[in-house]
C-alpha cells in the first residue's frame, strides 16, 4: 500500500479532498481508487474499459464496473460524485467534448490529465523528423495508436472556454515528470502532460 | 406441523434446523392469501458474533437446499457450495454466521405443496397458493427476525438465488450490507419462461400427475417430472460444454441401433439427470418454484424503473456473470448494473470467461472465487469485521 502513484496520479489525488465521492473512468489496475481509500477515506468508484483490469480491481476490494467514458457515463444521475476522474483517456475516446460534459453533470468537479501534443519534442519530430511522434507518453506508432484525440494544452484551454467551462486549476509537468511554472505560451511548449481541475460555471 | 412429512422431509428436518412462524402474524402473500402458521427448515454453519454483525444468508437456486456445505441427507451426496463455503474457504464459518433457508414453496422440510393444509386437514397440493420470489424473501426475513439478527452482512446467491438477493436488497435495503448476486437477472425472460412452461406441462402431462394429487393416489408423475428437468438440464450447460463433453459419441455400443434406445452419451446423460432428479426432487414444488421465478419482475414491482427498486441504497453490490451462460446472459447483469448506477450504488461487476454454461457458478471457477474473496474481503473491512486482514 505505501507503494507510490504515478506522478500524475499522486497530482490527481492531491486534488480531491478527503471524505468525498469520487468516479474514476479508466482506472486501469486501480492504483488511484486503491490511494484515495486508503488515504483519502474516499468513496472511490472506478470504471474500466478492459474486463481483466475490472476483474483485477475487483479481486483487489474497489468498486469497479466494465464500462466506456463514451457511453457509460450517462447512466449516472447528475451530482452523484464530487469527483470525476479521467485520467490520461480522454485522448482515446470518440467524443472527448461529450465526456467532459457528462462528467461535469455527473461530478461537481472534473479532474482530466492528458499529454500535451504540443511540446517540443512532438513538434521537432514533426516537424524535421517528418514522422508521426513517438515520445514518453505517446509511445504508439500511428497505425495502432489509441489516441484518436490528441489535443494541445492551449486547444483544452480552448475547449475549456468554448464549453463555459472554468478552470479550478491547471498543473503543467515536464518531460521528468517535474511540476513547471510558466506562462501559457512556454507551458505549451514545455509541458509534455497536464492536469485539470474544472467544474461547471 | 411435524406429520405427515414425506421421507426426504423427515430425513431434512433431521439433518438441519427449523422454525415455525407465523402463528400469530401469518405471512401476507403477493396473491392476496395469508398463510401461517408455516414451518421454514434452515441450516447455519458458524457462530453469530456479539454484535450480531457477522450473518450471511444464503439463498439457493430452483432446485437447491438448505444443505450448502455438508451432506445432503437425501441424496448422501456432498453440499451444492462447498467449494465456497467451509472452513478455509472464502465464507468460513469461523469468520461468518452462515445461513441458508430452504425457499417457501420448497420440498425439503419449509412449507410447500406437500405439507397439510391445516384447515382442510388434507395435503395443499395444487391448492397451495402460488408463490413469489418476494414470498421467499418474506419467509426469509421473518426467520432473521427469528434469529434476532438486525442486519446480514451479506446475501449471495446464483440463479434464482440471485433473484432472492435482488429482492432482499429492493425490499429490505437497510438490513443488507453487502449483495452478491450471480448469474441471475432482475426479470424473467420470455425464453426462460418458455422453458419453464415445458418442464410443467411435461409434469402435468404425465397421466401419474392425477392433477397433482398423485401422492392421494400413490402414484408418481416421474417421467414427467424427469423430462421436465432434462430441459432445464440443457439450459444450465453450454453448447461448447456439451459438444466437448459428449460430441457424437456412443453409448456402450459402435453402432447406431437404429431405434430410441440412448443410442448417443448426451442422452444416456440426460435420462440418467432426469431419473436421479426424481429422487430428490417433489413434482409439485417444481411447479410451484418454477412459477415464482417466471412472475419475477423487479422493474415492473416499482413503476417500470428497475433504478427506482435501488434509489438510494447503501448496499454494497457485487454481480457476476459467466460469458457462455445462454439462460441469464451478461446483458440482464448489465442491465442491473446500469440501475444500480443510475442509483448512483456502490456497485462491481465481473463477467467470468467461462464454456460451462449457466452451471459455472456452482462449480471450479477460480476468477468467482477471487472476486468473491476480494469483495468480501473489502466489505468486511468496512464493516469492522475483525480477523479479515
Amino acid at each position: 500500500m505505501s507503494t507510490p502513484i504515478r506522478v500524475d496520479l499522486q497530482l490527481i489525488a492531491d486534488m480531491v479532498e478527503p471524505g468525498t465521492r469520487a468516479l474514476d473512468v479508466g482506472c486501469g489496475d486501480g492504483s488511484l481508487l486503491a490511494y484515495l481509500m486508503n488515504f483519502k477515506r474516499v468513496d472511490a468508484r472506478g470504471m474500466e474499459l478492459s474486463q481483466a483490469g475490472v476483474n483485477a480491481c475487483v479481486a483487489n476490494g474497489l468498486s469497479v464496473i466494465q464500462g466506456d467514458a463514451d457511453t457509460d457515463l450517462r447512466d449516472y444521475p447528475d451530482d452523484a460524485f464530487d469527483y470525476v476522474i479521467l485520467s490520461q483517456t480522454l485522448q482515446a475516446t470518440r467524443e472527448p467534448r461529450q465526456v467532459l460534459e457528462q462528467m461535469l453533470r455527473v461530478g461537481k468537479h472534473a479532474i482530466v490529465s492528458f499529454p500535451n501534443f504540443a511540446h517540443w519534442q512532438v513538434r521537432l519530430r514533426l516537424v524535421f523528423g517528418g514522422r508521426m511522434p513517438e515520445t514518453t507518453s505517446l509511445p504508439y506508432k500511428w497505425y495502432d495508436t489509441p489516441n484518436i484525440h490528441l489535443c494541445s494544452i492551449d486547444d483544452f484551454r480552448a475547449l475549456c472556454r468554448t464549453m463555459g467551462v472554468r478552470i479550478e486549476r491547471a498543473i503543467v509537468l515536464n518531460n521528468k515528470s517535474r511540476r513547471i511554472t510558466l506562462p501559457p505560451l512556454l507551458a505549451n511548449l514545455i509541458g509534455e502532460q497536464a492536469v485539470f481541475m474544472l467544474r461547471r460555471d | 406441523m411435524l406429520n405427515d412429512l414425506t421421507d426426504a422431509e423427515r430425513k431434512a428436518l433431521a439433518q438441519c434446523r427449523h422454525a415455525v412462524l407465523g402463528a400469530d402474524r401469518p405471512l401476507r402473500l403477493d396473491c392476496g392469501v395469508d398463510l401461517g402458521p408455516y414451518r421454514v427448515a434452515y441450516q447455519t454453519y458458524g457462530e453469530l458474533n456479539a454484535d450480531r454483525s457477522n450473518a450471511v444468508l444464503i439463498c439457493h437456486a430452483l432446485t437447491g437446499d438448505q444443505f450448502v456445505a455438508d451432506r445432503n441427507p437425501v441424496t448422501g451426496k456432498p453440499g451444492w457450495w462447498e467449494s465456497i463455503v467451509g472452513p478455509g474457504k472464502i465464507l468460513d464459518p469461523a469468520r461468518y454466521f452462515i445461513i441458508c433457508t430452504n425457499v417457501l414453496g420448497g420440498c425439503l422440510g419449509t412449507t410447500g405443496p406437500l405439507d397439510t393444509d391445516p384447515k382442510a386437514g388434507q395435503p395443499w397440493n395444487l391448492r397451495f397458493p402460488v408463490v413469489t420470489i418476494g414470498d421467499m424473501v418474506r419467509a426469509q426475513v421473518a426467520l432473521i427476525d427469528h434469529l434476532g439478527i438486525p442486519d446480514l452482512f451479506c446475501v449471495i446467491g446464483g440463479s434464482m438465488g440471485g433473484m432472492q438477493v435482488l429482492e432482499w436488497t429492493a425490499s429490505h435495503p437497510k438490513r443488507v450490507f453487502s449483495a452478491v448476486p450471480i448469474a441471475c437477472a432482475a426479470r424473467h425472460s420470455a425464453q426462460n419462461i418458455a422453458f419453464h412452461e415445458v418442464g410443467r406441462q411435461a409434469i402435468m402431462a404425465d397421466p401419474e400427475w392425477k392433477g397433482g394429487d398423485y401422492r392421494l393416489h400413490q402414484t408418481m408423475p416421474s417421467r414427467g417430472l424427469a423430462v421436465a428437468r432434462m430441459t432445464a438440464h440443457i439450459t444450465y450447460l453450454s453448447e461448447q460444454a456439451l459438444q466437448r463433453k459428449f460430441g457424437r459419441a456412443l453409448q456402450d455400443r459402435n453402432a447406431l441401433g437404429f431405434g430410441f434406445d440412448a443410442d448417443f452419451q448426451v442422452e444416456s446423460y440426460l435420462r440418467y439427470q432426469g431419473s436421479t432428479f426424481v429422487d430428490r426432487f417433489d413434482a409439485n414444488s417444481y411447479l410451484y418454484i418454477t412459477r415464482a421465478m417466471d412472475y419475477f419482475d423487479l422493474a415492473g414491482a416499482h413503476g417500470g424503473v428497475l433504478a427506482n427498486a435501488f434509489k438510494g441504497s447503501a448496499t454494497r453490490f457485487c454481480l457476476m456473470s459467466f460469458t457462455s451462460d445462454w439462460l441469464f446472459p451478461t446483458r440482464e447483469s448489465r442491465a442491473v448494473v446500469h440501475a444500480l448506477n443510475a442509483a448512483a450504488a456502490n456497485v462491481s461487476f465481473v463477467e467470468v470467461d467461462s464454456d460451462k454454461g449457466h452451471d459455472a457458478f456452482l462449480l471450479d471457477e477460480p476468477e468467482m472465487f477471487r472476486t468473491l474473496s476480494g469483495f468480501l474481503k473489502g466489505a468486511a473491512s468496512v464493516r469492522g469485521l475483525g480477523g479479515l486482514s
